[in-house]
């Protein structure tokens, strides 16, 4: 049990000179769920693309004891599964199968174990049967959680989400916040979604221009409202 | 709304739909290249061949009309072969009422085999995207030595056609949401409203390649190293390789009756 998330002194300067991300420092242990919040354009997406190396700035970045560089990248990749925020970025394969077996045929297992990760991960996500559907012809909704099927047939370690509720009608984000619930592994996930990550998320970790403002106990930071409306996050409930 | 082309027929049965993909894109293009070399004015060899496209309806329980009315997209392309009848040396066949221009005998008959030639070769590719799958299309396509980076670039092409052609949609929408017309007042200048076309081309370019960085890092957090796996999808059944033999037959056949004769 080594799934943890360490991220110590990383700096990321975007190619145009502006910087990304000042000093980011955190640590996910093994098992924990830790939320990612701030406002737009705070550096939350730029920071995830940093946790499989997809970006790589100045810094160390390790992931299940692994230090992120170059000749490592495949393992880290399949221990990390990254769900990006539009689920038309991730399947763009022509069927929902090939989709989910992508991360898997690129792990070199055999298409009988291929086929047993593609069935496994449709019904964690309750999308069995879908298989020989086209991507592009489901609903939002389905989209979301066939992206998050692509990504568990790697049985990764660290699961980590852009945004998974945006864009989800009520009960489509219901579902989600529940497959979310029943996933045990190690998870960070970016949100705007403050009354998901009340109810999902013990830690959370506020980013506002690219530095780390707040990292903690979620109950304790909700209840700070100076906080909240400093960092663009006040979740107002006049109902 | 979205675009799209999802084919009614995809998902019948028949010994058409469940031949190998490979044994269907093969035959069509042996036969797209025979009908191709047909001489002109070969009306019986152009019959036969219609014959073969009825008896592929009839396997493929397509009907006549619906691959017709496919098959009319092609149309624009016989624009290229308009002059022939004109330009074509030639007796003088008959003269247009009017403009006065001439048709030669050679021209007409010329034009006329054109045509034909190219709605059989369309009718056939129709019969081939109707009764396949796309995914499945594909895969042939790199199982018969297409190369990946060729495939894939199609793949992705069609992958994302769909998900522009809303994104455009969206676009003119919001376009036309934004254009009012009062009456009484002028309308804005044919100039600028071509400014705002272009900088719409543009803007969806740079959102194209945008989401082809996203697309990108999505392939490369599930691993894509740059090669691209395919699968084994169909073996070769004994309908396969029958149906397979019979086409091949009936071109060299074919061709070899006409042109021998």
């Amino acid at each position: 049990m080594h799934h943890t998330i360490e991220v110590l002194n990383l700096r990321f300067t975007y190619p145009d000179g502006r910087i990304a991300l000042h000093k980011i420092d955190f640590v996910i242990a093994p098992g924990e769920k830790a939320a990612l919040v701030g406002p737009n354009g705070a550096g939350k997406s730029t920071l995830i693309l940093h946790l499989n190396g997809i970006l790589m700035g100045e810094g160390e970045v390790k992931v299940c004891g692994l230090s992120l560089a170059k000749e490592n990248l495949g393992q880290a990749r399949a221990s990390v599964g990254l769900v990006f925020q539009d689920p038309d970025d991730q399947l763009f394969s022509m069927s929902v199968f090939d989709d989910v077996a992508f991360g898997p045929m690129y792990m070199g297992l055999s298409m009988d174990e291929v086929r047993l990760r593609v069935e496994k991960a449709l019904e964690a996500v309750g999308m069995e049967g879908f298989e020989g559907r086209v991507s592009h012809h489901l609903s939002g909704g389905e989209k979301k959680r066939i992206a998050i099927a692509t990504v568990l047939a790697m049985e990764p370690e660290i699961l980590v989400l852009d945004e998974p509720t945006a864009g989800l009608d009520p009960r489509s984000r219901r579902r989600l916040i529940n497959l979310l619930k029943e996933l045990p592994m190690t998870m960070l996930v970016s949100t705007h979604d403050i009354p998901m990550v009340a109810e999902l998320f013990p830690r959370m970790i506020t980013i506002d221009e690219g530095r780390i403002v707040g990292d903690g106990p979620t109950k304790e930071y909700l209840q700070d409202q100076a906080f909240l409306v400093g960092h663009g996050l006040e979740t107002a409930v006049p109902w | 709304m979205h675009f799209n082309l999802a084919d009614q027929y995809h998902h019948r049965e028949s010994i058409v739909h469940g031949l190998n993909p490979r044994v269907k894109v093969l035959g069509v293009v042996l036969y797209i290249f025979a009908v191709g070399l047909l001489p002109e004015g070969e009306w019986l060899g152009f019959l036969l061949y219609f014959l073969f496209l009825i008896i592929s309806y009839q396997l493929s329980g397509l009907e006549f009309f619906f691959v017709l009315r496919r098959s009319l997209i092609a149309l624009p392309f016989l624009l290229a072969a308009f002059a022939i009848p004109f330009t074509t040396p030639g007796d003088e066949w008959m003269k247009l009422p009017i403009i006065g221009w001439t048709i030669t005998e050679t021209g007409a008959i010329r034009f006329a085999s054109i045509v034909i030639r190219a709605w059989l070769a369309v009718q056939a590719a129709v019969v081939l995207i109707s009764t396949t799958r796309i995914p499945d299309l594909f895969w042939s396509l790199s199982a018969l030595g297409m190369p990946s980076i060729l495939v894939s670039t199609i793949n992705f092409m069609y992958r994302y056609l769909f998900v522009l052609a809303d994104e455009v949609l969206r676009m003119l929408r919001a376009r036309s949401a934004r254009s009012p017309r009062l009456p009484h007042k002028p309308k804005p200048p044919v100039l600028w409203e071509g400014r705002v076309a272009g900088s719409m081309v543009g803007s969806l370019f740079i959102r194209s390649i945008e989401r082809s960085e996203r697309v990108y890092s999505a392939m490369l957090s599930r691993g894509f190293d740059g090669r691209v796996l395919v699968k084994r999808k169909f073996k070769m059944k004994q309908t396969d390789w029958i149906i397979m033999v019979a086409v091949i037959a009936f071109v060299f056949m074919s061709q070899g009756l006409i042109h021998l004769r």
